[in-house]
């Protein structure tokens, strides 16, 4: 019958929601998603928070969303900037949709230490 | 004010509700049946009769009508169309003054459209495909309870559509062993589990105890994982009071969402629901048990696209609209055409997607449309392309089938979205290049790898019973 040896044990882990269940992405994929949020017409967003408040709906956010932005580089500068001042940080990027006013996508791309 | 004098006897219907000089009014509530006469009975007296049993008439001419106005109450055919690729039948449209129905009041609505007339003896069949709900009559329902963009903020899951998965074996299970299921599930990376239609309070298993045992699954996980969780807690019941008291259990235990089955509890106890879960901040996922015995019959019953408006309008946060991929009927266009009805807020007559009437639904929340039945992580590609963001994609054999369990089950569907999505968003052709992209994110996930080894014989491929009508 069943061979055990041939099951795998699953480990819990922490995630941080979509994308979380895939590898860090290489910096060319997060430009990748972040295209995608500018071809969508959504307003890029960046906000960080200390991981052992992560769970919170309200992060931190990164001075503003980029209103009208369409250069992807400025966007990753930013993304940098933030990362700069906050090593220890979750950072996600988000797009603000504001026909949904919703947001039509939001993923973390640095992960702090815990 | 013209006089007129009382004659009993039976007229014809279509000297009064046949007008096909008429011009719809934007309030009217319009609607169309497919129609299907005994032998020899024209087109425009069929249709009369189901204008006029559907509204104001009755078989006879009776002296009372003269005391008001039936020219303003009365329901009138104002269109006949062939069906294409069907000399039997045809399609009707009637249009009804907004003043027959109680406002807010879907049970109001369809005790006049599909009552009395579809056992009417000039009929063979009677199928009622669409309706237009007026946008005034649309503000006198509340709709969802929360809808897409809230619970996509409270449950902060963004820019993917979501995962749940049933609950299985449907029925049998202890709660306590009810409740491991879930755990598993949760902590292996689903956003939601559910239960089965059928799991209400049985012997095996009392709604008290599942709730309990639920409810520490669900925090248990969602504090291990750091994302936010729920479980569909079925508050379905034998009467609307048991009903709103374990809805009152499910919010106590800091539960975000709760079930209904909303055919076989009724559109009276849905709505009561609805609003208990707006006023109470509960997400409710609407099952859908019975539909198929009203809506598969191509010629008879209703239209799946009418049960969809009916439930947006009744309130419900989720709806099982069907798969088009897997074990159960679903046409894709036909799918397509009542998936928009339930999320969009305007959507224009197409009849290569089966929708017959403009339909605006102003500010009324979206709902999500839930695919499930029969599918597994080959699928999933083409689950984000048909159905998009706005759905929960809901496994049940497909997740607690893996050979290693739920936990691993659930990890593999997690990633086989992701992989989709995040293809997509590169814009490739995720339908076309499913294998390559699956194949891909398998090789960083063992559980996916051995998910897509399960899986790669299984297929649906049977012809559907109701197809739209096309040339």
């Amino acid at each position: 019958m069943a061979n055990f040896q041939n099951v795998g044990d699953f480990q819990t882990a922490q995630t941080l929601e979509t994308f979380g269940f895939l590898p860090k992405m290489s910096q060319d994929e997060i430009h990748e998603q972040i295209t995608y949020i500018i071809a969508q017409g959504w307003t890029p967003a960046i906000e960080h928070e200390h991981p052992s408040r992560a769970f919170n709906h309200y992060w931190t956010m990164w001075k503003l969303p980029f209103f009208g932005e369409q250069n992807l580089a400025r966007v990753v500068e930013e993304m940098e900037a933030c990362h700069r001042a906050y090593p220890d940080h979750h950072i996600r990027l988000l797009g603000y949709d504001n026909y949904t006013q919703s947001q039509g996508a939001a993923f973390v791309v640095y992960e702090g230490r815990g | 004010m013209s006089v007129k004098s009382y004659a009993a006897g039976v007229k014809e219907y279509r000297e009064m509700y046949w007008t096909p000089d008429y011009v719809p009014l934007d309030t009217d509530l319009l609607a169309c049946f497919k129609v299907t006469g005994q032998p020899g009975v024209p087109r425009e007296e069929v249709a009369a009769a189901v204008a006029a049993e559907s509204s104001t008439g009755t078989w006879s001419t009776v002296w009372s009508e003269l005391l008001t106005d039936l020219e303003y109450y009365k329901g009138r055919a104002y269109r006949i169309e062939d069906v294409p690729g069907d000399s039997e039948s045809f399609y009707a449209f009637v249009a009804y003054p907004i003043d027959l129905f109680e406002e807010g009041s879907v049970v109001n609505v369809l005790t006049s459209l599909v009552g009395n007339v579809f056992g009417f003896k000039a009929l063979k069949h009677l199928r009622l495909e669409d309706i237009r709900f007026p946008i005034a009559y649309i503000k006198t329902c509340m709709g969802p309870p929360s809808g897409i963009q809230v619970e996509r903020d409270k449950m902060n899951k963004y820019g993917r559509p979501l995962l749940g998965c049933t609950i299985k074996p449907k029925l049998g299970l202890s709660a306590k062993n009810y409740g491991r299921a879930v755990y598993e599930c949760l902590r292996g990376g689903l956003d939601f589990t559910k239960d089965d239609e059928n799991v209400n309070s049985q012997p095996f298993m009392r709604w008290q105890n599942r709730f309990e045992f639920v409810a520490e699954a669900v925090l248990k996980a969602q504090e291990e994982t750091g994302e936010r969780k729920g479980h569909y807690l079925n508050v379905t019941a034998p009467d609307a009071e048991q009903m709103i008291e374990r809805a009152e259990f499910a919010k106590e235990l800091g539960m975000p969402i709760i079930m209904h089955d909303f055919l076989t509890g009724g559109f009276t106890a849905n709505t009561s629901l609805a609003k208990w879960c707006r006023k109470n901040g509960l997400l409710l996922h609407i099952h859908r048990a019975m539909h198929a015995v009203i809506d598969r019959h191509p010629k008879h019953g209703i239209h799946f696209r009418v049960l969809a408006k009916c439930l947006r309008l009744s309130g419900g946060d989720h709806l099982h609209t069907g798969t088009v991929v897997g074990k159960l009927e679903g046409d894709r266009a036909s799918t397509l055409g009542f998936v928009d009805q339930l999320r969009e807020s305007f959507i224009p007559e197409d009849r290569s997607r089966g929708v017959f009437f403009d339909q605006d639904w102003g500010s009324m929340p979206g709902v999500f449309a839930v695919a499930s039945g029969g599918i597994h992580v080959w699928h999933m590609p083409a689950l984000v392309t048909i159905f998009g963001d706005d759905s929960v994609l809901q496994f049940g054999g497909g997740t607690q089938g893996h050979p290693w369990g739920n936990a691993a089950g659930a990890a593999a569907n997690r990633v086989a979205l992701e992989a989709s999505v995040k293809a997509r968003n590169q814009g490739r052709e995720i339908e076309k290049e499913a294998r390559d992209i699956l194949t891909e994110a398998a090789k960083n996930s063992p559980e996916l790898a051995v998910a897509m080894e399960t899986w790669k014989e299984i297929k649906f491929e049977f012809e559907t019973v109701d197809k739209l009508d096309v040339g």
